[in-house]
């Protein structure tokens, strides 16, 4: 049962081996929008750390948000995504693969590289812990997310800035919780209440978004 | 291979606002071939994609034995294959890469030397380790149908296979199309070309 | 078009709906005007002033009826949105996206005399309240709504699609609502948190639930109207539109 989704997930890694530079774009991006944000508010080390969580937090979210538009793109281009559909597995789970597949390139990367630009913004070494471990818990959440407004904005016209409308509100409340974790550490108090919301968010996640992506990629190749 | 009828009854299509085709009806049996032919834009696409579970009718239902096609035990793919205008290759990858990984998602994956000698009876002998994206339009559509050959499925749906192909592996195409309907498969084909194969074809004109 | 039973089915209902709605239109078009002007009169010149906030108080008379008009026709838009999506009612379709501009306006309309109210009230147009980002999202939420419907040409797809985006959307208002909340109280503490009047007036309490019920038939009668439309649009081959259009002729 679990053989296709192995070989699917194997696909969609080799792939993107051998286009590195898909996955390295997303990093760089979050790597370079986090060092504007001192060139636009001032080098002060204290109030660039109060900023730190909410900064870092927006611009893996936006780093996610663009790499998303390739989630499904490629395939719906070259017509296998249409061969998916035929494989012999529910759909949800496919999707789910692929989401997985996708976070391992970019997602995961935004976790690993976050300490540096974590100790650019001088937060201390408690605070980047839990600063990982919140974009560990919450990074899939955005990808799970951010693959419904992938699907839904497939084969349209300027459909990288749909997903934006579609998808940025919604990641409001994992914004909220992730940011608020690292907050928490801050200023003294434990982030323990916000990393369980957000694991429970996770594995809500996890369930209901892959039907509602499914959903939308049977509906935008009808 | 396939023990049960693939039956259209009552279809019909619209694409925007235009009526593609209402009232289709046909039936087709273990070693039957059904042509679809008709003008540019009647629906033949439509109708295949439709046929294949891709997408819904505006009306009627597409039936394999008595189980509606999309709601087929294990999935509509266990019983069809369908090659689409698109040859659905991932240009990154060999054509050899290709076939062995759509033959595990679809859940049977051939052996690599199955693979070797099909795409070697399709005239690409020497074209297996170069990623597909170096292949021209004709080899591409020769990988897309070896991969599609390649899976055991009773029904195949096929839309415009000779697209773009020499007469050669035209050739070869029919013999594969007759020992398809020879050990009790289906076919569904459009095409512009004639199609002169042996074998128990019915037509269907659209518009 | 034949005589056959499924197209009987997919254009009559339509039709019936499209004369129905025709003829209702007018009726609660003359309700709204009448409740409008009747709860303007109490709000604005019978009640009394707020012992704290004066005159400028009077404005939850239009925010609190539109906030809670943006937040129920949401919920609305996305059951229609979903019963057009699992049931393939094509009337549903309609009614969800001739909901989504009247419901945006309503959320538009409640953050825009939220900010008046601010004004006076915190000195400031924008805070950052709970129930004001909540709001801001919830219009984002109808733009997307709107804008997916728009960008996508066939128009059983544009539907589809976006009736997916509304039910992901009202299974997350409430997540969106209570980490909101929840952000607002860690951030905030106890300096501005927007609250009704601790006591209300009977006659406030009656203007403002004239005013919601303003609102109410505002939204059925505007809502009807766009419906008729976009169904026009939609059905324009069908015979019953030609028949309509030329006016009786016939």
């Amino acid at each position: 049962m679990f053989r296709p989704l192995l070989a699917l997930l194997r696909r969609d890694l080799t792939l993107a081996l051998r286009r590195p530079q898909d996955a390295l774009t997303v990093v760089g991006f979050f790597v370079v929008v986090v060092a504007l944000f001192p060139l636009g508010i001032g080098p002060d080390p204290e109030f660039l750390r109060s900023l730190a969580p909410g900064v870092l937090w927006v611009a893996a979210l936006l780093a996610v948000m663009l790499s998303l538009e390739r989630l499904f793109s490629d395939d719906y281009r070259d017509g296998t995504l249409e061969q998916l559909l035929l494989v012999p597995e529910p759909m949800g789970l496919l999707v789910l693969t692929k989401i997985f597949a996708h976070w391992l390139i970019t997602g995961l990367p935004l976790v690993l590289i976050s300490p540096l630009l974590a100790i650019q913004l001088n937060l201390r070494p408690d605070e980047i812990a839990i600063l990982m471990l919140a974009l560990l818990i919450g990074t899939p959440i955005l990808s799970l997310i951010g693959a419904i407004g992938a699907a839904l904005t497939l084969g349209l016209r300027g459909g990288g800035v749909l997903i934006a409308l579609l998808i940025l509100p919604l990641y409001a409340p994992p914004l909220i919780l992730g940011a608020g974790a690292v907050d928490a550490v801050m200023h003294g108090s434990s982030a323990q209440a916000h990393l369980s919301l957000l694991g429970a968010m996770m594995v809500f996640a996890l369930f209901a978004t892959p039907w509602a992506t499914a959903a939308a990629v049977r509906i935008m190749l009808d | 291979m396939a023990d049960r009828d693939f039956r259209a009854v009552d279809l019909a299509a619209e694409r925007g606002e235009r009526l593609l085709f209402e009232k289709l009806e046909f039936r087709l049996s273990p070693g039957q071939l059904l042509q679809v032919s008709g003008r540019n834009g009647c629906g033949k696409t439509s109708l295949l994609r439709i046929l294949a579970g891709l997408s819904r009718p505006t009306a009627g239902e597409v039936y394999w034995g008595d189980e509606p096609i999309r709601s087929v035990d294990g999935g509509t793919g266990t019983c069809l294959g369908y090659l689409g205008h698109q040859n659905a290759l991932k240009e990154d990858m060999t054509a050899e890469e290709n076939i062995l990984i759509a033959g595990g998602l679809g859940g049977d994956r051939p052996e690599r030397e199955t693979v070797l000698a099909m795409l070697g009876s399709l005239g690409l002998a020497g074209y297996e380790d170069l990623p597909v994206r170096f292949l021209s339009q004709g080899q591409k559509r020769r990988v897309a149908l070896a991969r599609l050959l390649l899976q055991p499925r009773a029904l195949l749906i096929l839309d415009e296979p000779y697209a773009a192909l020499d007469v050669q592996v035209i050739e070869v195409l029919r013999g594969a199309i007759e020992a398809h309907l020879a050990r009790k498969g289906m076919i569904i084909i459009t095409t512009h070309q004639a199609v002169d194969i042996d074998g128990d074809c019915r037509n269907l004109h659209l518009g | 078009m034949s005589e056959r039973g499924i197209q009987w089915f997919r254009f009559t209902a339509p039709a019936n709906f499209y004369d129905l709605a025709g003829r209702l239109i007018p009726w609660f078009a003359a309700v709204t005007v009448a409740l409008f002007a009747v709860g303007l009169y109490l709000g604005l010149v019978v009640a009394p002033p707020d012992y704290q906030q004066g005159d400028s108080y009077r404005i939850i008379y239009i925010h609190v009826p539109t906030a809670w008009m943006g937040m129920f026709l949401y919920v609305l838009m996305a059951v229609y949105a979903a019963i057009g999506l699992i049931w393939r009612i094509k009337m549903a379709d309609v009614m969800a996206k001739a909901i989504a501009p009247t419901g945006a306006l309503f959320t538009f309309l409640s953050l825009w005399t939220g900010a008046l109210w601010g004004r006076p009230t915190w000195g400031v147009y924008w805070v950052w309240d709970a129930r004001l980002t909540s709001m801001l999202i919830l219009l984002f939420l109808y733009l997307g709504y709107m804008a997916l419907h728009a960008a996508i040409d066939d128009r059983q797809r544009a539907s589809n699609a976006s009736a997916v985006l509304a039910m992901v959307g009202v299974v997350n208002v409430p997540i969106i609502y209570f980490s909101v909340q929840w952000w607002n109280t860690l951030h905030q503490g106890a300096s501005i948190t927007v609250t009704d009047a601790p006591t209300m007036a009977t006659i406030m309490f009656v203007t403002l639930m004239i005013m919601v019920l303003a609102a109410w038939m505002y939204s059925v009668t505007v809502v009807l109207a766009r419906a008729r439309v976009e169904l026009l649009e939609r059905e324009r081959n069908a015979r019953w539109v030609q028949e309509r259009l030329e006016g009786g002729s016939k």
